[in-house]
């Protein structure tokens, strides 16, 4: 079985890559908030909305 | 007026790459499921190739395969990624002109397989028949994609990146690994290569690819769209934004070792097979704890169910990836396999992923984004979407359980033993009892290429009585 001495160090190695970005994401804290960031995916829509009808960087109305 | 200036106008997202990946997957949902009725039909009438060598079934099948997978999924992954990560980034796509190549360049691998697959060509890979060329181009595409996405992760301006775009992310970099690990190999020739393993090993590389391609590309990519475009379209946040996340990392964590349940009893050692059983009995909690989780994301607003047809898609299409995960873990179970294995179960259990879940959540999403691509707030007709979604259900229903009784009926007529201890049938005695469910297989195709028609004219005339406009950016408070 040949083929695991390839397969096998390459999973190992790609937990241990993967336990890396999750170190990196808990301790940047992206989990910090999380009951938060459910909502904000929706509240993005409201200041699409809001975006649109204030336009803060066109010229015409400036 | 503001037109001439855009230099100045307020930033806006880069669409123009999203919406001509939208359009290309609905082209290509057509044309795939096209072939794969026409196949579909050969298997029945098999006269239908006409003795013409490109239009045999073993030429069109990978045809049919690559064409659903990675022209009509994989454009719609793009589409998708690309709209997710630029609004829950709140930037326009890093390097616009290399999301541009991207949709180039797959168009270029989708017609190079349109060609080459017909003519013949072949790695002899289940999902990865495309010759080393071709290869080479996927991979260059590939890592543009890679850049693009990660560089708008990067310039981000919101600070939490959102679960959909960590899913996304892991079906980028998992199709990077097994594209450049499976499709290794030694040319011999302008369209002609021999894989770097040989006889077993070959396989069992073949498989850890084959299985993590649907783990990675076919469930954690769509995944990401679930993510999102289910609460939009609900407008509830997901049920538990905490589960999503223990989703995430116990998916990513356990699929790695599936594959070997698609070599059971094969010259694989014993405990690489038992391996391979275990990580996919353990997937079914992760699975289930998604499906539930996006399900759930209704619970309150059920009623929305009922009205809104794209939310028909987006939860049907949850309930056939629960299906489906439930199948697919009893399937890798070895006595269980033992009855199934070459049998037509197995290509019911990949259908109902297929048309049940990849397919649906698919059709759902291009329904959120293809009116706000054409600065409308809905598609041109909503009844239209309705017939779309009832008639594909009816489709699949009829494909799926069709090809369970005729699975089964086959394992047990293959395995049926006379006292004296030979075969009470032989192989073609079960191919003639097939045929009634291969007539009902192909009715369910039909009625699901039916469903993508009735798209497609909705989608043109979206498109037609829109006009191409820029989203601006909304100026977020940054978090």
């Amino acid at each position: 079985m040949e083929s695991l001495y390839l397969l096998l160090p390459l999973s190992v190695l790609l937990v241990l890559a993967l336990i890396g970005v999750f170190g990196w994401a808990v301790n940047a804290g992206q989990f910090d908030d999380l009951d938060r960031e459910g909502w904000r995916v929706l509240e993005e829509n409201r200041s699409e909305t809001a975006g649109t009808a204030r336009t803060p960087f066109d010229p015409d109305q400036a | 007026m503001t037109q001439s200036i855009p230099a100045l106008a307020a930033p806006v997202y880069s669409d123009r790459v999203v919406r001509n990946f939208a359009l290309a997957s609905v082209l290509w949902g057509v044309v795939g499921m096209l072939v794969g009725v026409l196949i579909a039909a050969q298997l029945t009438w098999p006269e239908l190739n006409f003795g013409i060598s490109w239009l045999s079934y073993g030429r069109l099948r990978p045809l049919h395969t690559n064409a659903v997978i990675f022209a009509f999924g994989g454009c719609a992954l793009f589409a998708s990624s690309y709209y997710v990560v630029q609004r829950t980034c709140q930037v326009s796509l890093f390097a616009e002109k290399l999301a541009m190549f991207t949709f180039w360049g797959w168009q270029a691998v989708i017609v190079a397989a349109a060609i080459s697959l017909p003519m013949g060509y072949t790695q002899g890979k289940e999902y990865a028949e495309l010759e080393w060329p071709i290869d080479i181009l996927i991979t260059v595409v590939w890592v543009a994609y890679a850049i693009v996405f990660f560089g708008t992760i990067g310039t981000r301006k919101v600070r939490h990146i959102y679960v959909a775009n960590w899913f996304f992310g892991a079906y980028i970099l998992a199709i990077a690994l097994l594209h450049i690990v499976n499709s290794a190999a030694i040319p011999a020739g302008a369209m002609k290569s021999y894989s770097a393993y040989a006889g077993v090993q070959d396989a069992m590389v073949q498989w850890w690819y084959g299985h993590n391609a649907v783990g990675f590309l076919l469930t954690a990519g769509f995944l990401g769209m679930m993510y999102y475009f289910i609460p939009k379209q609900a407008e509830r946040p997901v049920y538990s934004y905490r589960l999503s996340i223990v989703h995430f990392w116990a998916l990513i964590f356990t699929y790695m070792w599936a594959g070997p349940h698609h070599l059971h009893y094969t010259a694989l050692p014993d405990w690489a097979q038992s391996v391979g059983m275990v990580f996919s009995l353990v997937l079914l909690a992760p699975s289930w704890g998604g499906m539930i989780n996006g399900v759930m994301t209704l619970s309150g607003a059920w009623h929305k169910l009922r009205d809104d047809p794209i939310l028909k898609f987006l939860i049907v299409a949850l309930s056939f990836y629960g299906m489906a995960t439930f199948e697919g873990p009893m399937m890798s179970v070895k006595t269980v396999n033992a009855l199934s294995h070459y049998t037509d179960w197995t290509v019911g259990h990949v259908h109902a992923g297929a048309l049940g879940w990849v397919g649906l959540i698919t059709m759902g999403s291009l329904y959120y984004m293809v009116p706000r691509m054409f600065g409308q707030t809905k598609m041109y007709s909503v009844r239209a979407i309705e017939l779309h979604f009832w008639v594909s259900t009816i489709g699949i229903v009829l494909y799926i359980a069709a090809m369970w009784i005729a699975g089964v009926m086959q394992g047990l007529m293959w395995r049926a033993v006379n006292p004296d201890g030979t075969l009470v049938y032989s192989f073609v005695e079960s191919v003639k009892a097939t045929f009634p469910f291969y007539v009902v297989r192909l009715v369910g195709g039909l009625l699901y290429l039916g469903g993508m028609l009735i798209m497609s004219w909705n989608v043109v005339k979206t498109a037609l009585n829109g006009r191409t406009v820029s989203a601006p950016i909304p100026a977020v408070a940054m978090a």
